[in-house]
């Protein structure tokens, strides 16, 4: 073989190992939701009803955007600041750790927050509970990671609201999380839920993952180390994203 | 393993309050060269009724085939105006639009090339986790060898590629249930 045919040899294998990535580990049996979960009746109508095609995770799905501080402010992390006044209800710090299953911190990753009021209304044009808006809270943040995985938030706790999906139906007081990893299949849209909520039991999208183990993992801690005297109480909430296989294609790139 | 994932939940019906500050519907908007392309869709539930207050996240390589990501290898140019992340909300009548460039083609498993395609992620009510799905463009060549389409049922292929429109736009539907359902990955 020739030097030139030598080299474009070994540049085409290389090549074909780009494509050959180490995929994240698919979730552990029954502690993710199905889409069909007919308590929660929108399923019925929005579930998948073919089959799903599996997917080998390629450089689309272990790749995702990066987020930087030109998206996030500061502020942004501070539910309690957007306004001229300060919202009514109690104050509260919502911090944690995002790791992936490997326990491996997730690092200047983007979560977004959003929830509705101490009244538990949302500022938003479908929401026609008859509860009063608070011109001092719109509800919505966002905050990067720093490098060892933490983030904080400081919100107003929000209010039980009921919906229409059975008869006296409530959500327990929550607040929405949405989240960015390292790659596309990381991407985790969560709700976190308050220690002692007697609503919880009752709610279907709480039920709708089988596993009880993973189920507590949508609660927070009361966290008494984060709580701030004379300003607000905390509560913990880690959330943990899919880790990444291992392989030897992995190892031999790294 | 040491830690299990946190379940997911749904976005429910608010989620434009968390979602409208990132919201990207024009992808490149300091253009970085390639194909223009203008996306149309509907977002349509198992009635056939467009689903209002859905997200239609999208991730895409630039025209080079490159991720704007540390976790892409390639050496290929990255472009600095071009993130690659669209994200729309769908309107009262289910429909969403964005604006980007075409792809290049990105290594597959195997030593197979991808076709051109964006990664689209779907949120909204009713949906306890997101939805995975891909589209392609129409009229490449490229379709005929991609190693996820080849993975696709042939009578389903179609759902995954958009149409040119006569007013020369992409159009792609994101259809929930039923005859023409797209199809979404087990991922
Ligand atoms: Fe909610």
């Amino acid at each position: 073989m020739s030097d030139l045919a030598a080299y474009e040899s070994a540049y085409i294998t290389h090549e074909d190992v780009i494509g050959d990535v180490a995929g994240y580990r698919r979730p552990y049996y029954k502690t993710q939701p199905e889409y069909l979960y007919p308590p929660y009746r929108s399923t019925i109508k929005r579930a998948p009803t073919r089959s799903l095609v599996w997917l080998p995770h390629t450089l689309s799905e272990i790749t995702g955007p990066v987020f930087g501080y030109d998206d996030v402010k500061p502020d942004d992390a501070d539910l309690t600041r957007q306004h001229s006044g300060e919202p009514l209800g109690e104050r509260i710090i919502v911090s944690g750790r995002l790791l992936d299953e490997n326990s491996k911190p997730v690092v200047k990753a983007l979560i977004e927050l959003w929830q509705a009021n101490a009244a538990g209304r949302y500022r938003h044009d479908v929401d026609d509970h008859d509860a009063p808006l608070d011109p001092n809270f719109t509800g919505g943040g966002r905050v990067l990671t720093d490098a060892h995985g933490n983030y904080r938030f400081i919100t107003i706790k929000p209010g039980a609201y009921p919906w229409r999906n059975h008869y006296n139906a409530w959500r327990p007081a929550h607040l929405h999380f949405s989240v960015f990893g390292i790659g596309l299949a990381q991407r985790l849209v969560t709700q976190m839920h308050f220690p002692g909520d007697p609503l919880i039991s009752y709610d279907p999208m709480f039920n709708s993952v089988p596993d009880d183990n993973a189920r507590q993992r949508l609660i927070s801690q009361f966290d008494w180390e984060g709580t701030i005297p004379d300003f607000a109480i905390a509560f913990r909430f880690d959330i943990v994203l899919r880790g990444r296989e291992q392989t030897f294609t992995q190892s031999t790139r790294s | 393993m040491s830690l299990l994932s946190t379940p997911s939940q749904t976005v429910g019906p608010f989620l434009s309050i968390g979602f409208s500050a990132l919201a990207v519907d024009a992808l490149a908007a300091e253009h970085p060269g390639g194909e223009r392309v203008l996306i149309h869709g509907r977002l349509l539930d198992g009635d056939g009724k467009g689903a209002s207050e859905g997200v239609i996240e999208v991730w895409q390589a630039n025209v080079h085939g490159r991720y704007a990501s540390p976790e892409d290898p390639q050496n290929k140019p990255i472009d600095r105006a071009f993130r690659g992340f669209g994200r729309v909300l769908t309107n009262a009548d289910g429909e969403f639009r964005f604006s980007t460039v075409k792809p290049g083609r990105v290594p597959g498993p195997g030593g197979t090339s991808q076709a051109p395609h964006l990664a689209v992620t779907v949120f909204m009510r009713g949906l306890l986790k997101q939805l995975l799905t891909r589209m392609y463009f129409p009229e490449e060549a490229a379709n005929e060898a991609d190693p996820v389409l080849k993975r696709v049922p042939a009578d389903r292929r179609h759902t995954l590629i958009a149409r040119r429109g006569a007013d020369d736009a992409l159009h792609w539907n994101i259809v929930l249930q039923g005859e023409d359902e797209t199809v979404f990955f087990d991922f």
